[in-house]
């Protein structure tokens, strides 16, 4: 302990004078064991990925990752937070997979006025009313990727959806955004248990409303189990499937396979994407880790991105907080989902693509993109923000 | 076992200890380490839950495995509390108190009926249906818990600032070691420590041995409760996390690491437990197998904790 | 809806008898033994991963589970002989510890040895789609699980009630003192009743393992309910932890699928929809409770 101590003071005694010494410190809390791992860990590598392309620098200045798991716990996630924040003195936070984790660790990280980079949860407090300076989101407001669906779904025509998500923050935001732009008859909503794994209740009840089309929303391995048993039920036969990305990228495909072809989903990205940036990005990612990228990897890739840029746009002075913020709302980098700005409210103004999983030219089964659903689509609780 | 007698330099050595923690939070803001501040009333916070699991599993000799139940209910009442704008911790700690104790009240007429491995069981058992409860009830935060918005105040003195929390939470388990003190050594605690010896005979004696036991079980449980209510001001959250059986699990591990039955096993244990989760984390992250292993030495070798190897007065059994 | 009906009560079969397979070796454990293990939902998660482990080693799911099966019980039978059979003279207490350590242990081990994301493990091709009956479509492998389910009750049954080492088990379940003296070799009968509880744990993981996922604190969740089982059925007893089982995993999927529904016609929807999975969610735990109050000894208590 006293080494360390003595090294503290001594780090403090230089942080007056001489920025260029200090490491950007970058506290990097996810979800990285349990049924929600997947993504976390996606998440995770895409960060990692775009750290070894930087040298481990975040703009030009030696740069640390701290990271840890939040095992889906809001308590454990706050205490890791907490520890980031007044022991270690980061300077970013970001990883934050569930929205429910994101709400209980926000208030400390704005509370310390930490910036924080949401490479994934967007929950609607936070894109309205309780809108933060210090809160930006680099991938989506929750509800956007659902009100793609929903408008697709009304636009082809069916006439009579069963909803299914779990009972947390994020799946209401789901719901809502699905009906949105879904107009029709909604036969069911059922509410899971957030991490269930076995849907033999809920499948049963499902045949029972007949619906022409099921639309799902459940992260990680709630969404392979639901997929794999909704198949096994013979339940495909009479019911399309729709999701969004989430429910239906490589971590869902990889562990489902064939039965998921011809499933529908929305994303704001795809591995297909025709851009200099995210064919670096997937040849990297499939490189370094022997698999395609999720839409999550592309979020935690682009989420250093965004800080690489802000911290070269101050020149390395992160602790000028007003200047920090305007270097992040400009948006400085090059995204793997092409371009896009961010709203007043610190949320994406961007376009939603339709795709479909197909068999790609070598022969693999992955998303192919079909077209775009939404163009610099805002979400809707922007309007309540007023941002200070 | 036999009755609790604390060895003569416990006093003197608590009061130290006491004095030195007084300085704490000052010592720590010099060395710009105020993280530790919140670590050491978390400390203080699980030595006050571990303390009121000692007081039922030690004293009392009930092995219960579902006091989180209460030190969550008592978090829970706290962030109802403050979300229905009741503030003064004055007010919402003893009614966190209260509602503990009435369902340990409940918990305990059911469950103490039966013995032995039923009665683990039954007390796991009502600790899960809380547990489920809470995690159903979407007025309460379902799955996400229920967040307080700010902390509360305790006696007019916010407890935003983490050095008052501190303090409180140093008053108030002083205040309770204090009371345990007296207890032990008076008329109830000599009477439920003569029950967890020989039950028939106390029976026999005339003694209301059902009654004595509940009301045990029952003042355990509501030092339980002022605890989880603490513990959700530290964090800021009342979390479905702390009634699961896991968290039952690591109170008594701290009693056991502690010693059972000793005055102060549970403040020993809650910092010995935490302390090496702290640090040994940091340097092996898989440490739950040095500690599984650790736990079972104790069990084959060392059976009555940590403060029993300093206890030199203590007759033998 | 007697369609639906009836397809819930075969989820909720299914359920009961992977209950039931978990529920048999611990009320064993503790009725002869008189040893609380905490440890054994660690068993059921240890032999779903060396399951799911030989499952891709062999790339065969039936190999794989007959292999993890084995596996968990020679893991089972090294943990009698060093640890478990130290601790059955020793309170409760020092066995909650113990065992409550052995779980820390195998959680933290499993996440060394295959990382903390969950295994998917996959039923066998054959069995991955439906089956048609009764005018309806129930998927095939959920049957197969049913069957396996029966096929050990009623191999149990046989075991317990009609052989000789049955009997001894019984005996030794009623009056462990009685049965010594009568010159039955119980450390012997202590170890074997230990180990087929650590196969049949397996067992019942293995066989889950392509329903759920093969993850890290799988064996907790489902510990407590072959407690709820157990108190329900009364301790030691093999047909109270069969009828527990069945009632336990019957009323906590018909609750979950019907609860909501009634509670919908019979409240306005609001306290409907906060009520009805809470209701749900502890129905189980009310059942025993109930139980408990009228039975303390529970429904088939095996010793007199």
């Amino acid at each position: 302990m006293p080494t360390r101590l003595t090294a503290l003071a001594a780090a403090l005694m230089l942080a007056g004078s001489v920025h260029a010494a200090d490491p950007i410190k970058v506290g990097f809390v996810s979800t990285l064991s349990g049924p929600g791992a997947g993504l976390g860990v996606d998440i995770r590598d895409g960060f990692n990925l775009a750290m070894k392309q930087l040298n481990g620098k975040l703009g030009g200045l030696p740069a640390e990752v701290l990271i840890a798991d939040d095992q889906q716990s809001p308590d454990i996630a706050k205490q890791a937070t907490d520890k980031f924040l007044k022991k270690d003195k980061v300077d970013f936070m970001t990883g934050v997979v569930f929205s429910n984790i994101m709400l209980a660790v926000g208030p400390a990280v704005f509370q310390n006025q930490t910036f924080y980079i949401s490479a994934n949860a967007g929950p609607s407090q936070y894109a309205g009313e309780q809108c933060n300076p210090f809160f930006f989101n680099v991938a989506w407001q929750n509800d956007n990727l659902h009100e793609a669906v929903g408008k697709y779904v009304q636009d082809k025509g069916f006439k009579n959806v069963v909803i299914v998500t779990p009972n947390y923050p994020g799946g209401k935001d789901a719901v809502s955004g699905f009906k949105r732009y879904y107009k029709g008859q909604v036969a069911d909503e059922i509410y899971t248990k957030l991490g269930q794994l076995d849907y033999a209740a809920e499948l049963a009840q499902i045949r029972a409303t007949k619906p022409d089309a099921l639309f799902f929303f459940l992260p990680g391995g709630m969404g392979i189990n639901f997929v794999k048993q909704f198949v096994a039920a013979g339940l495909s036969r009479d019911t399309q499937l729709f999701a969004p990305g989430f429910s239906a990228d490589e971590d869902v495909i990889k562990a489902v396979g064939a039965p998921m072809m011809g499933m529908f989903n929305s994303s704001h990205w795809a591995q297909d994407m025709d851009n200099a940036e995210n064919k670096r990005f997937v040849a990297e990612f499939e490189k370094e880790y022997k698999r395609l990228p999720s839409l999550y990897a592309s979020q935690g890739y682009d989420a250093a991105l965004m800080m690489d840029a802000a911290v070269r746009d101050v020149k390395g002075k992160v602790s000028d907080k007003k200047a920090l913020q305007k270097a992040l709302e400009a948006k400085r980098f090059k995204s793997v989902r092409g371009d896009f700005k961010f709203n007043h409210n610190h949320y994406p103004v961007q376009n939603y693509y339709l795709r479909v999983i197909a068999k790609d030219a070598q022969g693999r089964v992955t998303n192919k993109t079909m077209g775009s659903i939404f163009t610099n689509h805002a979400d809707a609780y922007a309007s309540q923000c007023k941002m200070k | 076992m036999a009755f609790y007698r604390p060895a003569r330099w416990q006093k003197p050595f608590a009061f130290t200890v006491l004095c030195a923690l007084l300085a704490l939070p000052g010592l720590m803001e010099i060395f710009d380490q105020s993280y530790y501040i919140g670590f050491a009333t978390r400390v203080l916070i699980f030595a006050l839950a571990a303390s009121s699991l000692n007081l039922v599993l030690g004293f009392g000799g009930m092995v219960s495995l579902g006091h989180a139940a209460f030190f969550g209910i008592g978090a829970y009442v706290a962030a109802i509390c403050q979300q229905g704008g009741i503030v003064e911790g004055l007010l919402a700690f003893p009614l966190a108190m209260g509602v503990a104790g009435l369902f340990a009240l409940l918990v305990g007429a059911l469950s103490l009926r039966t013995r032995g491995v039923y009665f683990i069981m039954i007390t796991l058992a009502f600790a899960q249906m809380v547990y489920y409860l809470f995690i159903s009830a979407r007025a309460w935060g379902g799955d996400d818990g229920l967040p307080l918005s700010e902390r509360m105040q305790f006696a007019g003195l916010s407890l935003t600032d983490d050095k008052v929390l501190f303090y409180v939470a140093l008053g108030l388990l002083t205040a309770i070691m204090l009371l345990l003190g007296r207890l032990a050594d008076a008329r109830f605690g000599r009477t439920i420590q003569a029950i967890r010896e020989n039950e028939t005979r106390m029976e026999a004696l005339g003694y209301p041995v059902f009654r004595y036991r509940l009301v045990c079980f029952a003042l355990g449980g509501a030092i339980a409760g002022l605890a989880g209510a603490l513990l959700a001001n530290l964090t800021g959250l009342a979390s479905p996390a702390l009634l699961q059986w896991t968290q039952s699990g690591t109170l008594l591990v701290m009693v056991i690491i502690g010693g059972v039955g000793y005055l102060y096993g549970g403040v020993v244990g809650a910092l010995v437990l935490l302390l090496l989760e702290e640090f040994l984390l940091g340097f092996f992250a898989h440490w739950h197998i040095v500690l599984g292993l650790l736990l079972i030495g104790i069990v084959l070798f060392a059976p009555k904790g940590v403060a029993a190897l300093f206890d030199k007065h203590r007759s033998q059994p | 809806m007697t369609q639906l009906f009836l397809e819930q009560a075969l989820n909720g079969l299914q359920f009961g008898l992977m209950l039931f397979l978990l529920a048999a070796g611990l009320t064993l454990v503790f009725g002869i033994m008189d040893c609380i293990n905490l440890a054994h939902g660690s068993l059921y998660m240890v032999g779903a991963y060396f399951v799911a482990a030989a499952a891709q080693a062999a790339d065969s799911f039936w190999i794989g589970l007959g292999a993890g099966v084995a596996g968990a019980a020679v893991l089972g039978l090294l943990l009698e002989l060093t640890l478990f059979r130290q601790l059955y003279r020793r309170d409760h207490l020092s066995q909650v510890l113990a065992t409550f350590a052995l779980i820390l242990i195998a959680n933290e081990t499993v996440r060394l040895i295959w990382g903390p994301a969950p295994l998917m493990l996959n039923p066998p091709e054959a069995l991955s789609g439906p089956v048609e009956i009764a005018g309806f479509f129930y998927p095939a492998y959920r049957l197969v699980i049913i069957a396996f389910g029966l096929a050990v009750a009623g191999l149990l049954y046989l075991l317990v009630a009609k052989s000789r080492v049955g009997m001894w088990v019984r005996a030794g379940a009623s009056n462990r003192e009685m049965t010594e003296a009568l010159g039955i070799n119980v450390r012997g009968l202590f170890t074997a009743v230990f180990v087929f509880g650590a196969a049949l744990c397996a067992l019942a993981g293995g066989l889950l393992g392509p329903l759920l996922a093969v993850q890290v604190g799988m064996g907790e969740s489902v510990l407590i309910l072959a407690f709820v089982v157990i108190i329900i059925g009364g301790i030691g007893s093999i047909r109270g932890a069969l009828v527990g089982a069945l009632i336990v995993g019957t009323v906590d999927t018909l609750g979950r699928a019907l609860l909501p529904t009634l509670l919908r016609a019979l409240l306005p929807a609001d306290a409907a929809a906060t009520l009805g999975p809470a209701l749900a969610s502890i129905l189980i735990y009310l059942l025993m409770a109930a139980i408990l109050f009228f039975k303390p000894q529970g429904l088939f208590p095996a010793r007199a």
